[in-house]
Formats: structure tokens, C-alpha cells, sequence
């Protein structure tokens, strides 16, 4: 007898797991298949736990309102802790063109009830104690943004669709599709197979090799980024930060950082040059750079200990917005894919989502939210993100 | 101020003064030049550092290696390691409480980019098997870079107060630790093809090949042809109730405290592991003056080498095997230790538990590799080769042995024609093994004036006895075989001086012409006053059981006798074969078990202070992932990144009764070792 189930997630991660859980309370019954061996194994644990819903993306402004409304108040709702730490995003300013810039987006940020606003420099130097003041010009402020645990968010998220009936299977590796006259039938692994009329593809930096296994084309290509955490000093710094200018080495972008629940300051950067594919080792020149530019930025820094490092991927589509829709070519298929490098903080508003594509048959976002996330979009078309 | 400072040794010379000044919570005190923070406070009475964030318990010195963070205090301001950072004049120490505030600290300073290095060979570790592969590609014009985190060179030979087993000629044998590791130090001085640097941390090996190594005057990126790792080993851990007080921690740690800064770390130490370094541990306590109560060992029988175990017997020590700590409790401190004899499966008997006061209690439960970074290089297929621990957990003589050859094998991969002798091999082979069997002692069947009673009765790899005879009247058919003597003594006492095992005497029968008394004479390593000269003392044989009294009649004390006093013991006659050495110390006193306390559940991870049920609510809960249970129950998720309590946790597993099989390992990451963000920044004078 053939196992049989209402939807299969295929991964556990940042989305699988949020994914999982709105299936299952909306009263599916759910299989996870995960080739790895726990909830958030793979790039989620890379996440550096930020929050924000201060984009300049219709669809990741609502989709991370959601994440935010959800996550505040899990702890509340839900009993368990996620490292839940408010404080909000903040985007320091030193140059001209970039305050337009920021300023230019609160239209669009605050037609979808986004708060956010200008602060001056002496409100800055305020919220980020030690930041450097020649110059500064204020910066956004967005207070409702916040901070959650990547370690502790799947976990919470698995243990409570496990409650409702949701099945979890671990160390399990899909090998293939069973689809009959443009329907999915079901799901082989390498242990078994399932029979199911919904897949929803969850597999982060995997997703292309899925969509080749289904006939479909996903267009996601993983590019890594390298992140590190220091020793816990008393909290000092509340919200998380972002420095759009790029750096000095001429090697990276933006970079921001964060004091998490723990004490401990978490940080990354986006290096210029991408790191295409999914090698997840550490590089020699992660630390140099990135102390150079925490410490000018906040010269106190220098004496934070740093403690640990690790690279973690980026599933990048082609015009960095995440892929969030049912694939009319293939009944009974839903994408969860795409989250270029934000999977973490869309993840509980895109579970939310795949539980209205798969059990309502239709999105449950704003029509100009929805139209950025689509399936069948033309990648080279859309414009590109102010915000990333 | 009362200074625990040792001030006599009879090894190690005498330290200067403390009198750089510093203050600890606003207290002033006083360091010696150089000496590590931690060392200063613990000379000062002062074990407790702070008290952690998460549950208030109090921290201490664990490692005094550098490897953990459970000694960090804030110095002026900055949280740092305090047994890797030198009291400075004026220096304002803080206890760590909770977590340390980030200074207020807004100075801008010039930002620096890493110096890049390349090398043919770096060698990472200055420790016995570094430097002898450092002399070996040295010396035959290859250019090494030595690095060591440590302000000298030698490793944990700077500890090693006692005289080495191996062989004479190709391992130093005979001759004191301390003396090898300051020889194998001069003659990397002396190459010139061989650069060092010293209190240099290497805290990760990169996917570019780069090694990242932390130096006082900033971040250097070395990039070798060929690595060699040689960085030793660090200490095990063991879990019971109480094991995370402070004045519970590695037998190294003591010995860094005791030997190298020569702190009076102790009044009366406790020992837990019967193997070398805990039996070695034990010797170098009751030479520095400290009492030790007791060592307790597991097994059925110590797994170190019996001369140590029995010469810390004559002395008074009481060895208990087949027991195990019970528990530790003290308000703040260790202040008590609960021993208990365990069963078949380890477990304590109740019923057989006895209570002893002290105040330390050294945790010497064996040795695990330092080899992340030959993993790391090994996965990244580097050019890599490994020596000493970091290879095999041996004994220092192996490490010698195994780094000499590391040296010549590599020095011949990068095309410079060096033999290795055949023989290297298996007496590298020979040196790492584990001692063999042991025969029972044949009592001497002597009628000479003068002949040595040699109890040396397990096969270790050991020679100098018989290279030292000038009469070569001592035989062995092997290094592993034992010594027999073939008679002729003429009594110059070289073997009882140069013994490691201090398990040669000297028995003189003419001493007295009545033929009631004999003369025994025995190796002695203490110091003046614990020489009852003309004194009565109370004899023991070999083990250390009770023979009868003797009297110390005469001390010979030479200076190649390299610091071992030869006293002259008139015993009776018939006792003559029996008596082997004589107590230092009276029997050890049990006070009253205390009742248990509440809490029994004992720490795992002493970083992130995890609690043994903690660990086990996660595994019953269906956890098989030891990533998982870190982001769950954060243990290795501290300073010290698993080091000290990842095969604790895999023992739980076990004890849960999930097979390790069906468990997925932790993932490694640099860093090593934690690094100030500042120091990534430094302006390195090697950059120019």
C-alpha cells in the first residue's frame, strides 16, 4: 500500500518548514521530505536572523509583514521562543544620492503600511551608539523590523505542524516525479514512494535540480555569502544595521550587522564579485574586509571577539524577486523557490502564501504584489531593486 | 598580600619578584614581568574570574591554554583570555560578570590590511614535534616558518618538570622535559633558514589555502608550499555533578599554573585519571609543595606507566582503582571530592562513596588530537602532513621521533635527497605504543658488597639504564624489553640517578659490619626540607606498601646528577630488598559525605552552560543531528566551539541508547580561537 498524502513539501528549511505548518493547519496532511537530517540544515542556519519588511518590492513588503505580524507574537501564541528581538532596521546615510534614493521609496513602503521613516543624525548616533558622525546624515528607521533566530525558527515551526499531523522525513532524498497527463501523481525517493496531487518545492539552493527531475524549468542558481558571529557583549545596539555604500576594497556592496538575542553581533556582506554555486567554505578575506568596515563604521567594534564564520547560499533568480506560485504547465505544482538570500525573513509569509496557492487555488496577496512573484514572469523585464 | 608563589623548587629555578602592579576589582596587586593575568590572580588567592550570563556559576582557569574562554576578565576594559594575555603595568583587571560590556571606546585608528606571507613550510606548533621536523627541513636548507601561541618555544615541554623514558640517542631519554624542549628551542634559534613566531595563533585554515594567524601586532595570511601540523593535543573532559566549579580542570592547566609560572595553584589537589599525565600530574604537585589526597582511576588498572604509578605510591599517595569521581561540591570552589567505587558499566556502587577535602581537582581523563586544521587542509587537498599528537596521542618521546621523521619525509618530497633510516620507523612505532606486559619482580639473588635492585617490571620503551652503566653491566634485548643486570656493580649510582622511573636503588650490604643493618641508597627529587636527614622515615616498597623505618644517614648531591639527590637510607638488613623509597605524606583523611544537593545534574557545555537534561529532553525528543541539538541546546556553541564537550554529548547519545552510527556530526568552522575584530585591522610591522 502506497503511502498516501494531501501535499509533499520537498525541503524543511527557511520556507519548507513555515510551509509545512500553514498546510497542516489549514488541515492537509503533510509529508516534509528532507535530505538532510534536521529542520534548517542548509542555507537557513546561514541566515543571519534579520527581519525587516523595509524592501522596495511590493510583494516582499507585504510577504515580510506577514513574516513579522507572525513571528512578533509566536512565542505568545505558540509558547516557544524564537529569539524574537525588536528593534528594528536601520540605514545609516552618509552621501546625498543615496538619502534621495531612500527617501524615493517610502511611497511605495508606506502604501503597503510599512512604518518607516527619516531620522537625523543625532537620532542615529543614538540608536546605533559609537557610529561614525563625520558625515552622517540621518538615516531610515523602520521600529517594527526586527531579529528572530534562525536556529530556533524551523524547529519551532516543525514541532508545530508535527501537532497537526504533519509527517517529517529525514535523511530522505527525492529521486523522482510520478506525473500522468500533465498531473503530479506522486514522489519516489531513494526509500520510498508516495503517492500525492500537490508538491510544493521548498528545496532552496536545489531548486533547479528539482525542476529538471519534474520537466520544469526553475531559474535559480545559488551564489554564496560569508557571514560570521562574535563572542556576547552586554546589548548595546538594538536594531539591525545596513551600510549601503560600498566598501573601500572595492570588493564589496552593502553590509550590515546586528546584536541577536544572545548578545552575540552577527554579521555579513555582500561581496561585488558573486561567488557563483554552492560552495559553503570559509574565505581569508571575509574578516579583514568586513572588520575594516564594521570598525570604521563603529570603532568600538574593534573590540568584539569574533568567534565563528560560515558561508551560506543565495538562491538567485534572475532578477533577484523570490518565485512564489503555481505552475499552470504542471497541475498540482506549487514553487517556493527563489528567496535570494532572504528565504529567512519571507519565510513565514510565503508559508502563508503556498497555503492559499495550494488549498484556495489562488494567491492571497495584492494584485501588484502577487504579478512580481509569478512563475511565468519574464525575468529580464523587470526593473531592478532599489533595495536588496 | 599573601603570594601563593612557589618560590624553592626543587627542579625549576626561581622566578623574579611580583612587582608589576596591576589591580583586580580595584584591588592592587602585584604580578611578576610577563606572567599571564590568570597565573597573577591565582597567585593572589584569587580563583573565581566572574560569573556567567546565563545561571550566575562562577568561572575560572579550566585550560590555561588558550583554547576555551572560561578565564576571560575585562583588562582595561577589553574581555580577553586572561592565561594568554601578560599583566601589564597600571593594568585595571575586572572580573567578567555576566556578559562584558563593549567599552565606550570611539578612537579612530588607522586600519591596517593583513600582511600576506609565503613560505615553503609552515609549520604550525612549537612543541616537541614542530620543532624536530622544523630542525630536520632546517638544516638541510629548506626555509620553515614556525608558529607558536605560546611566548616560548617547546610546547608542553616547558611543563615537564621530569626525566623522559625512550631511548638515549635518538630521543633525549633520560634528560628532563624542560631541558629537551630549551635544547630543540636553541637549535631552531641557530638555523638560520627557520623563522619563528611566537604567541601567534593560527585561527583557521581558509578554502584559498591561507592560513590566518593572529600575532600581538596584528593579522598575517601565510601561504605554504607544505603544512605540517603539529599542535598537540588538548585535554578531555568528564562529566559529573559539580564538575564545573572552579578548582576543578586539566591536569595541563596545572601544570602550566604549577611549572611554568610557578604558582602555588593548590593546598591539597585531587586527581582524576590514572595515566601519565595524571600520575605524572600527581608527582609534579608533591615537588611543588602541594599535598595531593588522592588519584582515583577508572579501570581495574592505571593506564600509565606502573614506575609512575608506584613512585607516587612510596611517596603516600593513595591510588584508587576501579573508582570514579562521584562529585565535586563547594560553595563558589571546589571544596570537597566524592569518590565511589564503580561496576562493570561504570556506575558508581552506592554505598562505597568517601568524601575528601581539597581544593583542587585535576581532571587527566586523556588526550584528543588538535587537528581541525589538518582536517580542514586534508578536505581542501592541501599538501599536508601531521606530527605528534596532532597525528597519534603518544608520549613526548614519540612526538620527537614522529616530527623528525614528518621533517625528513617532507624534506624529501621537496626534492632534497635526506635518508630515513630503516630503523626510524618501528622505534617511532615502538615509542607510541602502549606499555606492555608486566612480569613479577625477581628479588635480586645478590651476595656483592654493592648491586642495583632494579624494579623495572613493565615493557616500556625505555633505555637509560643500560646506555648510562660506564661498566654496561645493565642489558636489554630491546628498547621495550627489560633491563637485567649481569652483575660487577661497582656502585656509582648512575642508573639510580638517571632512571625516569626512579625505579633503581642502590643496596650496599657491608655497610655494617654486624650484618644487622643495610645501606639502600634512593633517587630523591624534593626539596631540602622534605629530607629528614637523621631522621626516622617510614619505609615502603616498591608500591608502596609499609615495610618499617629507616633512617637517612647521608645525601650525595652532584651537579650531574641533573638535579636528583641520591640519599644514603640505613634500613635492617633483611629489609634490604624490600625498602624502595619512604612517605612524604601521612594517610589521607575522609570527612563526612555531603548529603546530595539538589542540583545533580551536571554541566556538558561549559561555554554555554548546558545541562546534562537538557541534552537528554533533546535526543528523547528525536533529535539525531548534532547540528540540530547545537541551534536547540546550544552545546559548542560557546568560545570554545565543542572542543571541550562534543564527546560528552556523543556519550549521552550512547547512554540514551542511540547508536552514533545513525547521528550526524557537527559541522566545523573557523575560528579556532577567538580574535579580537581590531586585530583583523592591526597595522602589522611586518607589512612595513
Amino acid at each position: 500500500m502506497v503511502e498516501s498524502y494531501d501535499a509533499i513539501v520537498v525541503g524543511s528549511g527557511s520556507v519548507g518548514t513555515p510551509s509545512a505548518f500553514n498546510l497542516a493547519q489549514r488541515g492537509l496532511k503533510v509529508l516534509v521530505i528532507e535530505r538532510r537530517h534536521a529542520v534548517g540544515q542548509g542555507d537557513n542556519k546561514a541566515a543571519i536572523g534579520g527581519i525587516r519588511a523595509t524592501h522596495s518590492d511590493p510583494a516582499k513588503i507585504v510577504l515580510c509583514s506577514r513574516s513579522l505580524a507572525q513571528m512578533s507574537t509566536w512565542k505568545e501564541t505558540y509558547g516557544q521562543d524564537v529569539g524574537w528581538k525588536s528593534g528594528g532596521y536601520v540605514f545609516p546615510v552618509y552621501d546625498e544620492p543615496l538619502e534621495q534614493t531612500l527617501k524615493g521609496l517610502f511611497g511605495i513602503q508606506h502604501k503597503y503600511d510599512l512604518k518607516i521613516d527619516w531620522i537625523d543624525a543625532q537620532a542615529m548616533g543614538e540608536i546605533v551608539p559609537g557610529i561614525e558622525p563625520n558625515g552622517l546624515r540621518g538615516g531610515t528607521y523602520s521600529p517594527n523590523d526586527g531579529q528572530l533566530s534562525p536556529l530556533k525558527v524551523p524547529v519551532a515551526f516543525q514541532r508545530q505542524a508535527e501537532q497537526r499531523g504533519c509527517v517529517f522525513h529525514f535523511g530522505e532524498q527525492v529521486t523522482g516525479y510520478e506525473i500522468k497527463s500533465g498531473r503530479i501523481q506522486g514522489i519516489k525517493t531513494d526509500k520510498n514512494t508516495y503517492a500525492t496531487g500537490r508538491v510544493v518545492i521548498a528545496s532552496g539552493s536545489d531548486a533547479a535540480e528539482d525542476g529538471r527531475a519534474l520537466g520544469v524549468d526553475i531559474p535559480v542558481q545559488p551564489d554564496s555569502h560569508e557571514a560570521g558571529i562574535t563572542a556576547p557583549v552586554e546589548r548595546f545596539l538594538a536594531p539591525l544595521v545596513v551600510d549601503m555604500r560600498p566598501g573601500p576594497e572595492g570588493k564589496t556592496a552593502n553590509f550590515y550587522f546586528g546584536q541577536n538575542d544572545e548578545g552575540q553581533i552577527i554579521f555579513c556582506y555582500t561581496p561585488k564579485e558573486l561567488f557563483i554555486g554552492n560552495n559553503r567554505e570559509s574565505l581569508s578575506e571575509f574578516l579583514p574586509i568586513l572588520a575594516a568596515r564594521m570598525i570604521s563604521l563603529i570603532p568600538r567594534m574593534r573590540h568584539l571577539l569574533v568567534r565563528r564564520v560560515w558561508r551560506g547560499c543565495y538562491p538567485m533568480t534572475p532578477d533577484g524577486v523570490p518565485i512564489v506560485d503555481n505552475v499552470p504547465e504542471l497541475e498540482g505544482l506549487t514553487l517556493a523557490v527563489g528567496m535570494c538570500g532572504q528565504g529567512f525573513m519571507l519565510g513565514p509569509g510565503v508559508g502563508q502564501e503556498v497555503a492559499a496557492l495550494v488549498v484556495d487555488g489562488k494567491s492571497s496577496l495584492p494584485e501588484e504584489a502577487h504579478h512580481r512573484i509569478r512563475y511565468g514572469r519574464d525575468f529580464n523585464q523587470t526593473s531592478v531593486e532599489a533595495l536588496k | 598580600m599573601n603570594q601563593l608563589r612557589i618560590h624553592a623548587h626543587p627542579i625549576l629555578s626561581s622566578l623574579p619578584d611580583a612587582s608589576v602592579e596591576f589591580t583586580f576589582n580595584g584591588q592592587p596587586l602585584k604580578a611578576r614581568p610577563g606572567e599571564m593575568i590568570a597565573s597573577a590572580l591565582f597567585a593572589s588567592g584569587i580563583p573565581v574570574f566572574g560569573h556567567h550570563h546565563k545561571d550566575g556559576g562562577a568561572q575560572g582557569i579550566f585550560c590555561a591554554n588558550g583554547q576555551c574562554s572560561q578565564c576571560t576578565v575585562l583588562a582595561d576594559g577589553r574581555p580577553v583570555k586572561s592565561c594568554m594575555v601578560p599583566v601589564e603595568t597600571g593594568m585595571q583587571v575586572v572580573s567578567c560578570e555576566g556578559h562584558p560590556p563593549l567599552p565606550e571606546d570611539n578612537q579612530v585608528l588607522p586600519l591596517g590590511r593583513p600582511a600576506e606571507v609565503t613560505t615553503p613550510v609552515l609549520i604550525l606548533g612549537g612543541g616537541p614535534a614542530g620543532l624536530c621536523a622544523a630542525i630536520e627541513l632546517g638544516r638541510v636548507g629548506i626555509e620553515v616558518l614556525v608558529i607558536d601561541d605560546k611566548p616560548e618555544l617547546g610546547g608542553k615541554l616547558t611543563l615537564q618538570t621530569h626525566g623522559f623514558f625512550g631511548s638515549v640517542a635518538d630521543c633525549y631519554a633520560g634528560t628532563r622535559g624542560i631541558d629537551i624542549g630549551h635544547r630543540l628551542a636553541a637549535e631552531v634559534e641557530a638555523l638560520p633558514t627557520v623563522t619563528v613566531w611566537t604567541q601567534a595563533c593560527a585561527v583557521g585554515l581558509f578554502f584559498d589555502g591561507k592560513v590566518g594567524v593572529a600575532t600581538p601586532t596584528g593579522y598575517r595570511l601565510v601561504t605554504a608550499e607544505a603544512l605540517l601540523v603539529a599542535m598537540g593535543a588538548r585535554e578531555k573532559a568528564l562529566s559529573f555533578p559539580g564538575c564545573d566549579l572552579p578548582g576543578i580542570y586539566g591536569a595541563g592547566a596545572f601544570q602550566t599554573l604549577v611549572n611554568r609560572d610557578l604558582v602555588y595553584a593548590s593546598k591539597k589537589l585531587f586527581i582524576l585519571g590514572g595515566g601519565n599525565v595524571g600520575l605524572i600530574g600527581a608527582y609534579h604537585a608533591l615537588q611543588a609543595g602541594i599535598d595531593v589526597v588522592g588519584l582515583v582511576e577508572a579501570l581495574p588498572e592505571c593506564g600509565g606507566y606502573k614506575v609512575h604509578a608506584d613512585k607516587i605510591k612510596r611517596l603516600g599517595v593513595p591510588i584508587w582503582t576501579s573508582h570514579t569521581v562521584a562529585k565535586a561540591d563547594g560553595a563558589d570552589r571546589l571544596e570537597r571530592v566524592t569518590i565511589a567505587q564503580i561496576d562493570e558499566t561504570f556506575s558508581p556502587i552506592p554505598g562505597t562513596e568517601q568524601t575528601f577535602e581539597a581544593d583542587t581537582l585535576l581532571i587527566a581523563v586523556g588526550l584528543a588530537p588538535v587537528d581541525e586544521i589538518l582536517k580542514k587542509a586534508r578536505q581542501y587537498g592541501l599538501k599536508v602532513s601531521a606530527a605528534g599528537d596532532s597525528e597519534e596521542v603518544a608520549e613526548a618521546s614519540a612526538a620527537i621521533f614522529s616530527g623528525r621523521i614528518a621533517g625528513r619525509k617532507l624534506a624529501r618530497e621537496m626534492g632534497v635527497a635526506v635518508s630515513i633510516p630503516s630503523d626510524w620507523e618501528p622505534l617511532a612505532a615502538v615509542l607510541r605504543s602502549r606499555p606492555g606486559e608486566t612480569v613479577e619482580w625477581q628479588k635480586p639473588d645478590e651476595t656483592a658488597k654493592v648491586y642495583p635492585n632494579i624494579r623495572c617490571v613493565q615493557e616500556i620503551p625505555c633505555n637509560p639504564c643500560s646506555a648510562s652503566c660506564p661498566e654496561q653491566l645493565i642489558e636489554m634485548d630491546t628498547i621495550m624489553g627489560l633491563p637485567y643486570y649481569k652483575g660487577g656493580c661497582l656502585g656509582c649510582g648512575k642508573c639510580v640517578t638517571v632512571c625516569p622511573g626512579l625505579a633503581i636503588n642502590l643496596v650496599c650490604e657491608d655497610y655494617d659490619t654486624r650484618g644487622e643493618l643495610a645501606l639502600v641508597v634512593l633517587p630523591f627529587e624534593f626539596d631540602d626540607d622534605k629530607i629528614p636527614l637523621n631522621g626516622v622515615v617510614e619505609t615502603t616498597d616498591f608500591d608502596g606498601e609499609t615495610v618499617g623505618q629507616g633512617k637517612v644517614v647521608a645525601v650525595r648531591e652532584r651537579a650531574d646528577q641533573d638535579r636528583r639527590r641520591l640519599l644514603m637510607v640505613e634500613v635492617p638488613f633483611e629489609e634490604r630488598l624490600e625498602v624502595a623509597g619512604f612517605r612524604i605524606r601521612g594517610p589521607s583523611q575522609t570527612v563526612d559525605t555531603v548529603e546530595p544537593a539538589a542540583d545533580e545534574d551536571p554541566i556538558i557545555c561549559r561555554c554555554e552552560r548546558v545541562k546534562q537534561s537538557e541534552i537528554v529532553r533533546e535526543i528523547r525528543a528525536g533529535v539525531r543531528d548534532i547540528n540540530q541539538l547545537k541551534a536547540l541546546a546550544r552545546p559548542s556553541m560557546g568560545g570554545c566551539g565543542g572542543k571541550t564537550c562534543t564527546e560528552l554529548v556523543k556519550r549521552i547519545f550512547r547512554q540514551e541508547g542511540v547508536a552514533l552510527d545513525g547521528v550526524t556530526e557537527g559541522t566545523d568552522r573557523p575560528l579556532v580561537a577567538e580574535i579580537a575584530l581590531g586585530t583583523f585591522v592591526s597595522e602589522d610591522s611586518e607589512n612595513g
